[in-house]
Parts: structure tokens; sequence; C-alpha cells
């Protein structure tokens, strides 16, 4: 495998950590003011997310950092094409990383429910956000010969691409309910638990529908060299979401948190395999689309990113577990509130 | 306002604002970690509450700092795309590792610290403030050794028309890089420093919780004492470096129009004319110069002109000159202010004074807590104003960095939204940061002993 290759995983590892963790502390963040009732119950709702969010956050930068460095033309033109995109998600990740820090910071009913509802869209924004653009990447987009995207913001506002948007939506919606079922204790557990149930269908068919959608749009199905593998991975990921909903009737709270999880990882490796080798799909000309190799950076900084990757990630990884070890426990509403 | 004037605004405004919040963070992580060691070594519970106040104190700024920069990474790709292009092979590798390795690092450890107040052993627990500040100064070096490269490219090749990496070994020894880093981590240590005696100030002059800021006081001017004086040192050096690497950068510094053979004259301030290429007036020292440049020969603005366009082509290759000279000024009499008041309050401490009787040294500190931030943002402005027309020094002008896909109003759109939503930040930010300094440190901390009712207030 050469280093293209090998930095095209790795890219898809980080999106796959970034879904899967900060998918459910967006999922918590959108279901926030219909979970928590009273103020204390909010604070032990945030509470499950409080120590971790901002790691999982890092995973995304880490992704738009190894993209930049790894493919610097499809950094160019993914975040120069998609800018008002872009700028919206930015506005979420502001508004929702400044609110969990000051939300409970004064104590008047006004201020809090401010910062509730801002944790609340930008939780939902970038959750919506990521659906549309995984959609238009692998359907594809106006790129000229000079790798330039071409087309305007609303573009990418096309059906295909909002049936994308509302899946990565309701899903990430249901794998806070999950969490948070895991995660919190008495009327919260039981409240996400009955959200669960209710998001869980409307996830699993806006899933299905954005694979059926898929199979039109794009060569999910028929990809040359791995023909339907990706259109399979993305139909167990659909299956996936199935099984959350058995484990949640036999109460087994951690398994149906793994299947949201796996449903997560399995849509973000059927995109990659549908992608390969392509990271940006041009719509006016496949001889424009950007790839692993006309994208990238020179073999030497390929290989020494690949040195600092694989020494530091292990690393980084025990800790990320360790912390998850130690916050552990559920949250309640009678413990101490650092939010 | 074209595009390209829009962008290199929003740059301007989105990184001068996210600067106002880092420093702070990067130099009272270690404040805070330094007294929380002192809690954990003397079991003495006054500097647990000290830590804990500082530490309420620096989480308020963090999350600003944290939101503010995820904007520094996306906008190369969405206002600079032609840049990112270009030296994306050689750029984009300290953006990659600064997350990879620093922020990680902060984000994990700032919330184990934030929640592990009773999961934790003391000593476990001050740790995770250590490697919070250590993943700061990480981050900094990465970020610098990105912006170093803009300064002064090294361990590159130009192939087809791009910037490619031939040595990470010369990225990370990039001279500029080794002036620059410690400039930077010093100015935050000052800063944190500034902030931490000017709280305490507020808190002698009302003779509330003498005990606890006189000695967060001596902390801060033990460190403010120390970096203020070290970043003197280390700017003399990194000026005499930018002299050889950047003579342009240093002559529009400096306002020299015309090349300075001998012992050049200092130019404390001066009336520039750059339309003209001269000073209408200067108040000059002799000699200065060629003793602070280490030179001498001082190479003049219009000298270094008709250099540069035999080397590059026709062109304007001068940087905005007074803006340049001021922003210097500026940062060099806010640092100098600094270093006079640090070393007089230790002053004030060898003698064995009390501090909380000096009203007039503590009503100055006051007002003094604005200086770092003057100093840090001028020190930028000069940095990156001084560096023009270049993005890359030598490399890549800015107007050939630009975006050329995204329209005026995309711009125009992004940089009020994100300029209104700072102004909102920043209203927040102030009024936390206030009410939280102003309450002391004794402010009703939760806890499960607690009804709810209460705990719920602050």
């Amino acid at each position: 495998m050469d280093l293209n290759t090998l930095w095209f995983i790795l890219i898809c590892v980080l999106f796959i950590g970034y879904f899967f963790l900060e998918g459910f502390d967006y999922g918590v963040g959108i279901l926030l003011p219909f979970i928590g009732k009273t103020d204390i119950e909010r604070r032990a709702v945030i509470q499950t997310i409080g120590p971790v969010w901002d790691a999982n956050e890092v995973w995304l930068l880490t992704a738009g950092g190894a993209i930049f460095a790894a493919f610097p033309q499809w950094y160019a033109t993914m975040f120069s094409g998609f800018y008002l995109a872009l700028f919206l998600m930015l506005v979420g990740l502001i508004a929702r990383g400044v609110a969990f820090e000051f939300r409970s910071k004064d104590e008047r009913n006004g201020w809090r429910s401010l910062f509730d509802w801002l944790i609340f869209a930008g939780s939902l924004i970038p959750a919506l956000l990521w659906g549309v653009a995984i959609a238009n990447i692998v359907e594809g987009v106006p790129i000229d010969a000079h790798m330039n995207y071409v087309g305007g913001f609303f573009n990418l506002l096309n059906p295909y691409a909002l049936v994308g948007g509302l899946a990565t939506l309701l899903v990430f919606t249901l794998h806070g309910a999950v969490y948070l079922t895991m995660k919190s204790e008495d009327e919260i557990r039981a409240r996400a638990r009955r959200a669960a149930y209710k998001v869980g269908w409307a996830a699993a068919g806006m899933a299905i529908l954005f694979v059926a959608f898929s199979a039109l749009r794009t060569d999910m199905f028929d990809k040359p060299g791995v023909g339907m593998l990706p259109g399979i991975v993305a139909i167990l990921a659909g299956l996936s979401l199935v099984a959350t909903r058995l484990f949640l009737d036999r109460r087994r709270e951690g398994w149906s948190f793994i299947s949201t999880g796996v449903a997560i990882l399995l849509v973000v490796a059927s995109v990659f395999l549908t992608l390969f080798p392509r990271v940006m799909v041009s719509s006016l000309n496949p001889k424009w689309d950007l790839t692993v190799y006309n994208a990238s950076s020179n073999p030497y900084s390929l290989h020494v990113m690949t040195i600092v990757a694989f020494t530091a990630l292990p690393i980084v990884l025990a800790y990320l577990a360790w912390t998850y070890w130690v916050f552990r426990k559920r949250t309640s509403i009678k413990q101490v509130m650092h939010y | 306002m074209d595009a390209l004037a829009l962008a290199r605004l929003q740059f301007a405004v989105t990184t001068i604002y996210h600067f106002l919040f880092v420093p702070l963070t990067i130099g009272l992580a270690l404040t805070v970690a330094i007294m929380e060691t002192i809690y954990v070594r003397t079991k003495n519970p006054a500097f647990k509450k000290m830590a804990q106040y500082w530490g309420r104190l620096f989480l308020i700024n963090f999350a600003v700092g944290v939101v503010t920069g995820i904007i520094q990474e996306f906008q190369f790709g969405m206002n600079w795309s032609s840049y990112s292009r270009f030296v994306g092979d050689v750029f984009g590798a300290p953006l990659a590792i600064e997350a990879l390795l620093a922020f990680f690092l902060e984000s994990t450890f700032i919330g184990v610290w934030i929640f592990g107040w009773d999961r934790l052993r003391p000593a476990a627990h001050a740790l995770a403030m250590w490697l919070v500040a250590f993943g700061t100064s990480v981050s900094a070096f990465w970020i610098l050794t990105a912006n170093s490269f803009m300064q002064e490219p090294t361990g590159y090749t130009i192939v087809h028309g791009r910037a490619e990496m031939t040595s990470f070994g010369a990225l990370i020894g990039n001279p500029q890089l080794w002036v620059e880093f410690p400039h930077v981590l010093l100015a935050a240590f000052t800063t944190a420093a500034f902030f931490v005696a000017g709280i305490s100030a507020y808190f002698l002059l009302r003779r509330q919780h003498v005990e606890m800021f006189r000695s967060s006081m001596k902390i801060a001017l033990t460190i403010g004492a120390i970096t203020s004086i070290l970043i003197a040192l280390n700017g003399d050096a990194q000026a005499k470096h930018v002299v050889q690497a950047q003579p342009m950068k240093m002559a529009a510094a400096e306002a020299v129009w015309n090349t300075q053979s001998g012992a050049a004259p200092w130019t404390l301030i001066a009336g520039i004319d750059q339309a003209a290429g001269k000073n209408t007036f200067a108040i000059q020292i002799p000699g200065v110069l060629g003793f602070l440049s280490g030179t001498n020969h001082f190479q003049g603005i219009n000298q270094l002109q008709a250099q540069d366009v035999q080397k590059y082509g026709p062109g304007n290759y001068v940087p905005p000159v007074a803006v340049t000279f001021w922003s210097f000024r500026i940062m060099v009499l806010a640092g100098g202010l600094m270093i006079l008041l640090a070393w007089y309050g230790i002053y004030l401490l060898a003698r064995r004074r009390a501090l909380e009787g000096r009203t007039r040294y503590l009503k100055l500190m006051l007002p003094a807590l604005a200086l770092p931030y003057i100093a840090n943002t001028f020190g930028w402005i000069m940095t990156e104003i001084g560096r023009q027309p270049w993005v890359v020094y030598g490399l890549q002008k800015t107007l050939q960095g630009v975006s050329n896909t995204v329209s005026t109003g995309e711009v125009a759109t992004t940089l009020i939204g994100f300029t209104v939503i700072f102004g909102l930040i920043a209203v927040a930010e102030v009024y936390l940061m206030v009410r939280y300094a102003k309450a002391g440190p004794e402010i009703h901390e939760p806890s499960p002993e607690q009804p709810l009712e209460t705990a719920a207030v602050l």
C-alpha cells in the first residue's frame, strides 16, 4: 500500500472517530432542551458529555489538519468550495463551545435558556451539514480543470443532500439518546430511552432512504474494482441501526450504543470506499476529479507525517481511553455540577 | 473593498481576536499549575482555593480561545485556498501535528481538571493542569513553526509552482522559529503575570482576601519580572536576526529609508511619508540603531526596494511603513513599562514592604493589565504587516494567495458574521470575567452536601 492510500485510510479513521464521538455529543446537545425539564436536569444532561466533548471536537480539527497536510489540494478545494456551509458550521461550533462553558456561570433563567438553545442550535447545524457535505462529496460537485469549485452555495442544497443531512442529523440524535440512556439515571434515563425509540424509527427510515438515493445518484453499488462492496457496507450500517432497537428492548444499553456507533463507522467506511481513490468528485468531468494522487503532498511530507502519526496516535488513544474510564459512572442530578 | 482586502481584514480580525485569549491561556495554565503544585506540596488549602479561583477565570478565557482557534485552521482553506495549494505540502504538516500533539492533550486534560476534583488524587489532578500547560506550549510551537515558514521559508523546494517539503529538520530548525517561539511563550507568561497582578492589586486595594492575593501577587511578580526581562533580551536577538533575514521588515520598523553605514542613529519618533520615501521629521539618538541591530550597514527601504525589483521583478516591495514603525514602538514601550512595573514590585517585596500599603503602585497595576494585550497585538501587527506584500516571504505575494473562487459578497458575509459573533462573545466574556474576578475566592462552590437550590447558584 502506498502512503497516499494509507493517508486516505487514516483520514477515514479520523472521521470515524469524529462522527462516533462528537456524534453522540451533538445528539445530547440536540436533545438537551427536550430531555432536561428543569435546570438541574439540564445540567446533569450536559454533565454526561462535559469531560469529553472538547476532546471529541479535536477529531475534526485533526482530520482537517491531516487533509491539509496530506492532501492540500483537497483541503483548498473543499474549504473554499463549501465556503458558506463551513461558515455556518463554524458559527455552530463556536456557539456551542462557548455555551457549554458559559451557561451555568450566571443563575438567571434567561441567560441559561439562551445558552441551552445555543447548545441545541450549535449541535444541530453541524449534525445536519455533515450529511449535506457527505452527499455532495460522493455525488460530485462542479469542479473545473484547475481543481476549483465553480458552483455556489445553493448547488449544495439538492434533495439528495438534504436527505443526507437529515440522515446524519437523526442518526446523531439517536446516538446521543442512546448515550444518554447509558450515562444517566432515573427520569433523564427514562426520557432518553423514550427519545431513542422515537428517533430510532426516523433515523433508520432516513438512513435507508439515503442509501437508496445513493444507489441512484452515486456509484456506491457499482464501483469499478470493488463492485457492490460500498453499498453492502452501507446496508450493514442500516442493520446495525435495527440492532440498536433490539438491544434497547433487552435493556442492553451499552450494546445499543455500540450498535449506533458501528452504524456510524460503517457509513463513513462506505463513503470512503465509494470515493477511493477520489477525494473530491467533479460532476463536470471525471478527469477533473481530485484523487489521492493528484491532490497529495509529496512523498517526503507523507513519510514524515506517517512517522509522527504512528508515534503519537497510540499515546493519544491511550489517554483518551483512560479519560472515558475515569468518567465511566452515570451522572445524576444529586452530584456536584461543574458545568 | 475587493475580496482580497476583505479576506485580509478578516484574517486580521479573527487572528487578533483569537490572540487576545491565547497568551492568557498559555500563561495562566502554567500559573495555576504552579499554584496547585504548591498546594499538593504544602497541603495548605489556601493554595487550593487560589488555584481554583484563578482556574475559574482561566476556564472562561480558555473556552473563547478554543472556539476562535477552530476558525484559524479553517480559514486558510476558505479564504486563502491558493496559498493553501502553494504551501500546503509544508504548512499543513505543523498544523496537523499541532492538532495531534497539542489539541488532544489540552482538551482531554482540561476536561479531567474541571471534572476530576473529586475523582483523582491531588497530585494527579495537579498533573492534569501541567499537561494542559504543556499542551498549550506545544500548540504554540507548532503554529509558530508554520508562521516562521511564512516569515523565513526553510526546508523546501519549488516543484511545478508549489512549495514541497524537503527537510522536516530544517522546518523545525528554522532560525526564525527559535527567536519567535521563545518570544511568544515569554509574552504569554508575562500576560498571565500582569493579569494575576492586576486582579490581585484590585483586592489588595480593597483589603479583601489579603493573604491570598498577596501571595498571588508574589507569584505573579516573580514570573513577570523574570519573563519580562527575558523577553527584552530575546527581542533584541530577534531584531538582530530579522535585520539579516527580512531586512525590509526591520527597515520599515525603524523607518530607515536610506542605507546607513557606520553606527546608525535610532529614530525615536518620526513623521512618515511613504509616497515620498522619506521622513518629514525625526527625533533621533545617534549610534543606537547600529548597536541594537548589530550591523554597520543598516539597509534602507529605498535601496532594498531597488534590490527586490532586481530579484523578484517589477513591483512594490515596501510594507506599510507607518503601521510597522508605530506597532514596533508601541510593543517595545508596553514591554518596557512592564519590566519597570514588575521589577519595582520585586523591589518592594525585597524591601519587605507590605504590598497592600503601596496604594499608588497597586493603582498602577490595574490599568497595567492592558499592557501585555497591547504588546501582544502590536507585536503581531508588526510581524505580519511588516512582511507585506508577501504572504510567504520571497515566495508568494498575499494577493496571489487569496481564494479565486470565493466572491466578495461571500467574504463580506463571513467577515460581518464573525465580527458580530466576536462582539457578542466579548460582551459575555467580559461580563463573566469581571463578575467572577470580583466575586473573589469565596464563592459557593457547589458540593454534594449542599442542597441543590444553593448549589445551582454560581
